[in-house]
């Protein structure tokens, strides 16, 4: 066996047997993770004659079904990556530089802990409990503010209704982001700046936000990824009647629904893509603030 | 005057998006909650005594808890030694290792579990040949529980890891082994009595996200067709309306005290994403 003191020298870098140390986790990613993937992969570019093709991923683009699909979850993912980045921002503002007690803070990020890994079935459930057409929001507004949402149109079982539903893990996730963000703020800059005579409006506006806006961008990329692999509080909530792409593959996976196993392939890699692009663009993003927030 | 400075130093809008973000939060609880207690006016927690008198609720519920406790002793199994390992002496593989835990935030639940499924569902031959070296891991149960924890770690990896590897960058791991070493330890001991103890906050904190995570799964668990307890919430809520809300809200307490717990050993935040 080696000796440790060994390790800092150069010769013990380039040995092979070092990398035996990895090998259990390199194979498990293997089996597990790379593998399914790659599978996939390679299965979207066969037709079902087991020959290679194209054209699975050209119908990804052609095929109206998996068209709207993509549309509809891209759709929901801005939307909500959007709305919960925005509040999820001004909370976070609120209780770092907002100027409310400090212990109301730590409140806030736990609970923020709490509801961004609170989903799935229990969340939809809540959900309908709350606006649903029985539900306790739903008759309050009626009972108190004579308001029948339902009457003016709103269902928890469409579109707005699940972009709701995602909101409660979507804003307390850029919560957890931007907190810490906002605690790189520098007094000094603020008092530099009023020392210029500089109002309010223009510090934030020239100062904080540009350094600030990486990193908000940054998160919202993070949040509309978060959204776009979302599958059980979908499915819990409409059972598969709102075509996002996650509910289309599960189908597929239930039953070859596409009529051509390959297409299902196909779409599950367009998803990777989707969020492999997302992260990337959040890691860049979050690079280009380090410089400012450290 | 005095009134008036402080009114104006009084910060309304911070007040009114924490009062709001607050309602989001604990509405859509209260909802649950009240609901749950509204089946029977003479008995308020009649949905609760039906739900914890249910053998399927106690069975799926355990086997959850089961396959969490599976997954984070094999996680710990998997982590820490290759955490370790690439502190100490490799620390070259940092980068690939680091991608790969990071790469179930690209590669979603619903997509692992189709392609696993894609795999695994064909029986092993010997290449080239029709020699069936292994029956397809979806055919038998044992088989069935290796793919299910093994998807509960890849998705649970980026949280252990990061939990794990933080943990041992606060520790001098280099010069507990040497110390170690000196005392005549081999590797075995080193890890287990040693850097484990030592990153022990770490661990536990990585363990409870990790139960977040797995305990109410519904993905995996329903397209690997498991009994658990995330499936068997998702059934319930088709047929039933009040035990779904008072199991919800239990579920609900389950990932408070989880988070809970995590900052009280870690005082840092936890954060998980991939149940969705």
């Amino acid at each position: 066996m080696a000796q440790v003191s060994n390790s800092s020298g150069p010769m013990q870098a380039t040995s092979w047997k070092v990398w035996l140390g990895v090998v259990p986790f390199f194979l498990f990613a293997v089996l597990f993770l790379l593998s399914p993937s790659f599978r996939l992969l390679t299965a979207s570019f066969s037709a079902p004659d087991g020959s290679f093709t194209f054209d699975n991923i050209r119908q990804l683009f052609t095929e109206p079904l998996i068209v709207n699909s993509y549309r509809l979850s891209i759709q929901i993912s801005a939307v909500t990556a959007l709305g919960g980045g925005i509040f999820g921002f001004l909370l976070a503002y609120s209780v770092t530089v907002g100027g409310l007690p400090k212990p109301l803070r730590s409140i806030l990020v736990t609970f923020s802990g709490v509801a961004s890994n609170f989903a799935g079935v229990p969340l939809a459930f809540a959900f309908v409990a709350t606006l649903g057409r029985q539900g306790f929001m739903t008759a309050i507004l009626k009972d108190v503010f004579n308001v029948d949402m339902y009457e003016a149109g709103f269902n928890l079982y469409s579109f707005a209704g699940l972009s709701l539903v995602y909101m409660y893990f979507q804003f307390p996730l850029m919560v957890l982001i931007m907190a810490p963000a906002l605690d790189g703020l520098k007094k000094e800059w603020r008092e530099a700046a009023e020392n210029l005579g500089a109002n309010t409006t223009q510090y934030w506006l020239r100062i904080a936000m540009p350094v600030l806006l990486p990193s908000i961008l940054g998160a919202m990329i993070l949040l509309f990824g978060n959204a776009f692999g979302a599958y059980a509080t979908a499915y819990a909530l409409t059972g598969g009647r709102l075509g996002l792409v996650t509910i289309q593959i599960g189908a597929q996976i239930r039953g070859d629904v596409l009529y051509n196993p390959g297409l299902g392939y196909a779409m599950a890699v367009g998803m990777v893509i989707i969020m492999a692009v997302s992260l990337g663009g959040y890691s860049w993003l979050q690079s280009k603030t380090e410089r400012w927030l450290k | 005057m005095n009134f008036l400075t402080r009114l104006r130093r009084f910060p309304f809008w911070a007040w009114f998006w924490f009062i709001l973000g607050a309602l989001y939060f604990i509405l859509p609880l209260y909802a649950t909650f009240s609901f749950s207690l509204s089946w029977d006016p003479a008995d308020p927690f009649k949905a609760y005594e039906r739900s914890f008198g249910d053998s399927r609720f106690w069975n799926s519920f355990l086997y959850s808890n089961m396959l969490a406790l599976a997954t984070i002793l094999a996680s710990i199994i998997l982590v820490v030694p290759t955490a370790y390992w690439i502190r100490l002496r490799l620390p070259q593989a940092r980068r690939i290792v680091e991608f790969l835990t990071l790469m179930p935030f690209v590669v979603p639940a619903i997509i692992l579990v189709f392609g696993m499924i894609r795999i695994y569902s064909t029986p092993f031959t010997i290449p080239f040949t029709d020699i069936v070296l292994m029956q397809p891991l979806t055919n038998f149960r044992a088989g069935t529980n290796i793919l299910i924890v093994a998807g509960y770690m890849v998705l649970s990896m980026p949280y252990m890891y990061r939990s794990v590897d933080t943990g041992m960058r606060t520790v001098d791991i280099r010069t507990l082994t040497e110390a170690a070493q000196s005392l005549g330890a081999n590797w075995f001991t080193i890890i287990t009595r040693v850097i484990l103890p030592n990153i022990r906050s770490a661990l536990l904190s990585g363990a409870l996200l990790t139960f977040a995570i797995v305990v109410g799964e519904v993905v995996l668990a329903s397209f690997l067709g498991v009994s658990a307890f995330g499936p068997y919430l998702f059934l319930l809520g088709q047929h039933r309306a009040y035990e779904p809300a008072a199991l919800s809200f239990v579920s609900f307490l389950l990932t408070w005290l989880a988070m809970g717990l995590i900052q009280l050993v870690s005082g840092g935040q936890g954060q998980a994403a991939g149940a969705h």
